[in-house]
């Protein structure tokens, strides 16, 4: 080589050099962490929807340019293993964000660790009442966390208001036995049942509290069958696949309703092998309903990337990573809490409906919005291998049905 | 009614318990190996035959003989891979080597739970019931699937109580478990008559789990719960006796079932676990035990 030609060389890739950080800098990708229970189907729907969001929001050019980079970590279901993973996300991953878990107990260990490191996390799939009551007993300190779901309290609600409009003014129900699972979330839960579903109509006879490791459920059934209850109100999302298996090989002559969160999965047909027919669980959306025009867009991405459709957990956590992608746009910034003000300002269409976040001075602060104009969730049934939706009455596509082992009672 | 319903039952669960811990009772009174990876072995059958059924569509039956098939190949796999190399190895102590087999099968079992939450997630699932319906049985609605379980689990231990007692292969893993050395100078190789009981101990693990799949559910969580739940019955029992592991499994499996009936489903596991406390501590030997 030519000197003349080598300085000419040296000259480029001088010049290559000096370009290059700042290119590098103008694509500095966005950090948003994600902790999840891999293993699980909701927890793995927190996966996927976080990873559907953030491909399509790269590539629509991603946030003033700079792409979103997940950085997905298994909890295991354990509080240990997340604290450890949310404390490496922030400090080494730099993660500007963390959203996930559907674990109520997870995220209640969490929530002090947002506080402390003043980092935003979104909660998208846990449901205990305490997650935003934390963050309005002393909001200075706790506002970096939003519960970007339902507080099991609106859940319960959401119970009733479906069961109102379809067990009791289209089946004439009367009586029910609460059955919920021994966790967190279903304390307030099933205060809330406790509370709802007397207003609306149906008696509770009795409210049944068991291990979310029990194996064998003949021993609750029986006794549930004795009380001649019209509908089982469950709160069940640790559990699923046994005590909804049982119910069916031993034909409880009982409706089963209320929230049997892996009914929620499409994947729980080929899990029971069926016994899932005539299953009516909440939701936070349906397939082949359009609770906003987002909805069914969403679900047919999810379907196409991953072969199965999504779990509750996936709407809430894809809505969530675009409330968050939204903010950031707002704020121009990647600091805390102008990404907490920002949030704060939500309000946007997402797959569950209106999204929008409640105030400091609400019970649930940070909590999404309930109601016809945000978001209620949907009561779902599985119907000859599909769920259908039967609530809310103007989005159902199909009127709710029993299998021929459950009396419904003439009016 | 309420007797009655937990008599049936208890009845269901103890025999699908005895199934279970009988092959785990056999290999130990014969080859005098603990092995740890049972549950996983159980959980494998279950998954596989799921998986033919549900997944891939080939039917219940075709689901369930693949299941019991893979679990008797995994059972093979544990003994030439896990558990002979070990048994023959110069450089494992002869007094230590019950220690490395059963520390070798604990972590194989651990990396059977791991593999199969990989595959299929951690997910539980059911295996579907071979005969579908319920009957009542005095006034109790009972499946006929757990009938069915109950006959088949009682079928397969009465043919190998025919095996063992009538037969001349028997008779050697008999006298293989009272005295290997006597058997080795009369010229029997020990190593076929091993490998032997473990083609029997496949079979009746992959039954049991399949089964056990169609009545409680399985999963990779249920590993560690259903070694455990063997390693209970075959303690209590007395380690190796086959007549010692099915009464246990009676005992436990009726414990717990009025435990889940008559004070609450969430402590089922626990009048078991102290009986087995106290049976330690006063009959080391197991209820039936030799040793």
């Amino acid at each position: 080589m030519s000197r003349k030609k080598t300085a000419f060389a040296a000259a480029f890739a001088g010049a290559a050099m000096a370009v290059v950080p700042v290119a590098a800098q103008a694509a500095k990708p966005i950090v948003v962490g994600i902790t999840s229970e891999i293993g699980t189907i909701p927890g793995k729907a927190i996966a996927n929807g976080a990873t559907l969001a953030a491909e399509q929001i790269n590539a629509a050019g991603g946030i003033d340019g700079r792409p979103i980079k997940l950085v997905i970590e298994d909890d295991h279901l354990s509080t240990t293993d997340a604290i450890r993973s949310f404390q490496r996300m922030v400090r080494q991953d730099h993660a500007v964000a963390i959203i996930g878990t559907f674990v109520s107990e997870v995220a209640l260990a969490l929530e002090p660790w947002a506080a402390r490191l003043h980092e935003p996390y979104m909660i998208t799939g846990a449901a205990a009442n305490e997650l935003s009551e934390y963050v309005h007993k002393d909001f200075k300190a706790h506002q970096y966390i939003f519960h970007a779901y339902m507080p099991a309290a609106y859940l319960a609600r959401a119970v009733c208001d479906a069961s109102k409009a379809t067990l009791v003014d289209q089946f004439h129900m009367k009586t029910a036995v609460v059955m919920s699972e021994d966790a967190a979330w279903t304390k307030p839960l099933d205060a809330g049942y406790d509370s709802c579903l007397p207003k609306i109509g149906l008696k509770v006879l009795d409210n049944i509290r068991f291990a979310p490791n029990t194996s064998d459920f003949t021993p609750i059934y029986q006794k549930i069958e004795t009380l001649k209850p019209n509908v089982i109100i469950a709160g069940w999302a640790h559990v699923g696949v046994q005590p909804t298996v049982q119910w069916a090989q031993q034909k409880v002559p009982v409706a089963l309703a209320g929230i049997n969160a892996q009914a929620g999965s499409d994947v729980f047909w080929k899990a029971t092998n069926g016994a899932t027919e005539g299953v009516i669980t909440g939701s936070t959306a349906a397939p082949g309903v359009a609770i906003t025009p987002k909805t069914l867009p969403f679900t047919d991405a999810y379907v196409k990337k991953f072969g199965y459709s999504p779990a509750y957990s996936a709407y809430s956590t894809y809505d969530a990573v675009y409330a968050l992608a939204d903010a950031l746009k707002r704020a121009k910034s990647t600091k805390p809490l102008p990404i907490v003000h920002a949030l704060e300002q939500t309000n946007m269409v997402g797959t569950q409906g209106q999204i929008a976040f409640q105030g400091a001075k609400s019970k649930f602060a940070h909590a999404l919005k309930y109601g016809p104009d945000y978001v209620t969730g949907v009561a779902l049934q599985w119907q000859a291998g599909q769920q259908k939706c039967i609530w809310p009455l103007k989005l159902a596509n199909a009127k709710a049905k029993f299998p021929g082992f459950v009396p419904v009672p003439k009016s | 009614m309420l007797a009655i319903q937990i008599l049936i039952d208890g009845f269901a669960i103890s025999t699908l318990y005895a199934l279970g811990a009988l092959g785990f009772t056999l290999i130990f009174g014969v080859s005098g190996v603990l092995n740890l990876a049972h549950g996983g072995l159980m959980v494998i059958a279950a998954m596989i035959a799921w998986y033919l059924d549900t997944s891939l569509g080939f039917g219940p039956y075709v689901g369930a003989l693949a299941g019991v098939a893979v679990c008797l190949v995994a059972a093979l796999v544990t003994y030439g891979g896990i558990v002979r190399p070990i048994e023959n190895s110069r450089a494992v102590p002869a007094h230590e080597r019950e220690l490395f087999v059963l520390t070798a099968t604990l972590l194989w079992g651990v990396m059977i739970q791991e593999s199969l939450s990989y595959a299929f997630t951690n997910s539980p699932i059911t295996v579907q019931p071979l005969i579908a319906g319920t009957v009542s049985i005095l006034g109790v609605r009972t499946p006929i699937n757990e009938i069915f379980i109950a006959a088949v689990a009682w079928a397969v231990m009465g043919a190998l109580w025919l095996l063992v007692n009538r037969t001349q292969v028997g008779r050697r893993l008999l006298a293989a478990s009272i005295n290997p050395r006597a058997l080795t100078l009369l010229g029997f190789e020990l190593d076929r008559i091993y490998l032997f009981v473990w083609v029997i101990y496949g079979l009746l693990a992959g039954i049991a789990g399949v089964l056990l799949g169609s009545f409680l559910g399985s999963g990779s969580d249920y590993v560690p719960g259903l070694t455990g739940s063997a390693f209970t019955i075959v303690v209590l029992g007395g380690l190796g006796s086959v007549s010692g592991t099915l009464i246990a499994a009676y005992i436990v499996g009726y414990i717990e079932t009025v435990t889940a009936y008559l004070v609450s489903p969430s402590l089922r596991e626990v009048p078991a676990l102290i009986l087995l406390v106290v049976v330690i501590y006063m009959r080391p030997q197991g209820l039936l035990g030799r040793r």
